[in-house]
């Protein structure tokens, strides 16, 4: 770089750049918050979706599922979950593991309860109807 | 080295390498359940075998960044630590906080672990990469906050180099962005997107002001090239990786809820994150270029060189094949994510911390330089590692394409589990890459015990 671009002037530009997008990204996350009632579907945030929240999380269910796309990647997408399979084949799919079919992948036995279970469920219905701009192009996630 | 108290980077070194190694085997346990669905099933579960695999990686980079920031900060600065027992209690603290945890997700159940550690208080835990019990996370911003002092005195006390200052705004900016990990909301789209500011503002945001400075330093050291125009390269690089990198942050935001604009602001900036890293590859083989001496540890500026290359391909090629909106709609949580994920962390912050272990380990030991024999060896495994990760990537980036294109761009769209199964082969050759991969880390452990004559150590 020559010299008339000197030291001084790279220093600025760094820390004016870096507060003006830091500024710019704090009102995109402003406007974004404001605009999220219409998208995240917190009107179907029941006590029961918050409780299978909190399973979702102590289970490590991300350990290998995708949820909206994120997490990991060895076992199927489940924020659609509730409308490709319905309520009442995830509780069975999940009281009913692990298959231990051999060589296959395995889920865990996780206990939980009748409550439990509908918890699960009501959180995924929750999931399924966040507003995804129509992500997964299909219904197989 | 020039200041005693420097050697405190020591054990952070041994630490990183060592807990490197115990995230490798869990890749490869992790690899095998993929081909081999119930291999170690009960025992070790997926989701916990790659829980340790991910917070490993975390927590040996988190340890190569301290030990880098010990040996580098008091070296800049023109002074000794300001407090070198500080430091070796908090690598006591941080080492022990870290096995357990580790420990903890092998042989406590998670929920259990959850109820013991005061989930139930602050709920913060089974979110990818942040699944460290309550009392972990704490640990980690006391730890964080206490070496900050540490460094930051240090800074304070003597010279204020440009190196220092950059390296020290990015440990701040992790330390400030962790804080995000106490905060998980019921509504999960606020929760996705605040975990972000930690995952994204940590990796595409104020790590890469630590890697560029890293680099810097070991690039000043090994080629001699002017401060005033390395510094100046420095600005310019963390310049483009702010700009692009934080409204980047948009690219995650496509499918979770968010307001549909951010797919144009996240495409936009996203598309222009490779610059910073196309920066640092002409920066570093520009200085190496224009090197003013040969300096006799060759090996540390492969390291560098290559750390500059592969974090290119990595993050920025990488990253950028899957970050339009219209392509992400497709490639959104396949394995072309797990395939970036691998080589921008490998290319970005692994080997720069090996760089700068590379750099300061002889010297740590009372040497210029390694012998040529053991820096052969290192490079061997600097070859083996980096082509291995290059294929791990190839076979996840083709498993990625055929997973999209059965189960997302087919008419007639295929099931999960079944698109795993056509997709088994490149699972099989990722895990002979990994193998491989495994044995280059063994040999770069080796190089490390290879006797020699070596270059006396003249300050």
């Amino acid at each position: 770089m020559s010299g008339t671009f000197t030291k001084a002037m790279a220093r600025n530009v760094f820390y004016g750049g870096s507060v003006f997008f830091f500024l710019l990204f704090l009102a995109l996350t402003f406007d974004t918050m404001q605009a999220l009632p219409k998208t995240d579907n917190r009107h179907n945030l029941t006590s029961g979706a918050a409780a299978g929240k909190h399973i979702w999380e102590t289970r490590n269910c991300i350990g290998c599922h995708t949820l909206l796309g994120e997490g990991a990647y060895y076992a199927p997408e489940l924020g659609n979950v509730y409308t490709r399979r319905g309520p009442e084949f995830i509780k069975a799919w999940i009281q009913a593991m692990p298959t231990k079919t051999p060589g296959r992948r395995q889920m865990p036995q996780f206990h939980l309860t009748d409550k439990e279970l509908d918890d699960l469920v009501e959180f995924f219905r929750y999931t399924a109807g966040i507003n995804t701009q129509k992500w997964p192009p299909n219904i197989e996630g | 080295m020039k200041y005693p108290s420097q050697a405190v980077a020591l054990p952070y070194f041994i630490a990183a390498i060592a807990l490197f190694a115990g995230q490798v085997i869990f890749g490869l346990i992790l690899g095998t359940q993929y081909v081999i669905g119930d291999f170690l099933f009960p025992e070790i579960p997926f989701n916990i075998a790659r829980m340790v695999h991910t917070n490993l990686l975390i927590v040996w980079l988190l340890f190569g960044f301290m030990g880098a920031a010990y040996y580098l900060v008091p070296e800049e600065a023109e002074t000794d630590l300001y407090s070198p027992l500080l430091a070796w209690v908090l690598f006591w603290v941080f080492l022990a906080a870290g096995v357990l945890t580790i420990l903890g997700y092998l042989f406590v159940d998670y929920n259990t672990l959850a109820t013991m550690t005061g989930n139930n208080l602050l709920a913060t835990m089974g979110r990818e990469f942040l699944e460290q019990p309550l009392l972990t996370k704490i640990g980690i911003v006391v730890v964080a906050l206490a070496f900050l002092f540490n460094i930051s005195m240090t800074m304070l006390r003597g010279r204020k180099t440009v190196i220092n200052i950059v390296l020290l705004i990015g440990l701040w900016g992790l330390a400030i962005f962790f804080l995000f990990a106490f905060y998980n909301p019921t509504n999960l789209v606020m929760d996705k997107f605040y975990w972000w500011w930690v995952v994204h503002l940590w990796v595409e945001g104020v790590w890469e002001l630590i890697m560029a400075a890293l680099l810097a330093f070991v690039l000043i050291k090994v080629t001699g090239v002017d401060r005033e125009v390395i510094e100046k390269w420095l600005y310019v690089i963390i310049t483009l990786a702010l700009v692009t990198g934080i409204v980047g942050t948009g690219h995650h935001y496509f499918w979770i809820g968010t307001p549909a604009y951010w797919q144009w602001w996240g495409s936009i900036f996203s598309a222009l994150e490779p610059i910073p890293f196309f920066a640092m590859t002409v920066f570093a083989f520009n200085m190496v270029n224009r090197r003013r001496r040969e300096h006799p540890n060759k090996v540390a500026v492969l390291w560098a060189l290559g750390t500059a290359v592969m974090a290119f391909l990595g993050a920025g090629v990488w990253g950028f094949l899957h970050t339009l909106a219209p392509v992400n709609y497709y490639t959104h949580g396949s394995q072309i994510t797990a395939a970036h994920g691998h080589l921008a962390f490998y290319g970005a912050y692994v080997m720069v911390v090996i760089a700068i272990i590379s750099y300061a380990m002889p010297i740590l030991r009372g040497r210029a330089a390694n012998s040529q024999r053991a820096q052969v060896l290192e490079m061997w495994s600097f070859w083996i590692m980096t082509v291995s990760m290059v294929f791990i990537t190839l076979f996840l980036t083709a498993a990625g394409i055929l997973q999209v294109w059965l189960q997302r761009v087919s008419d007639t769209p295929m099931p999960f589990m079944m698109v795993q199964d056509q997709v088994a082969l490149f699972y099989w050759l990722r895990v002979v890459a990994g193998v491989v991969f495994f044995t280059g880390l063994v040999t770069y452990v080796c190089s490390f015990f290879v006797k020699g004559e070596s270059k006396p150590l003249i300050a």
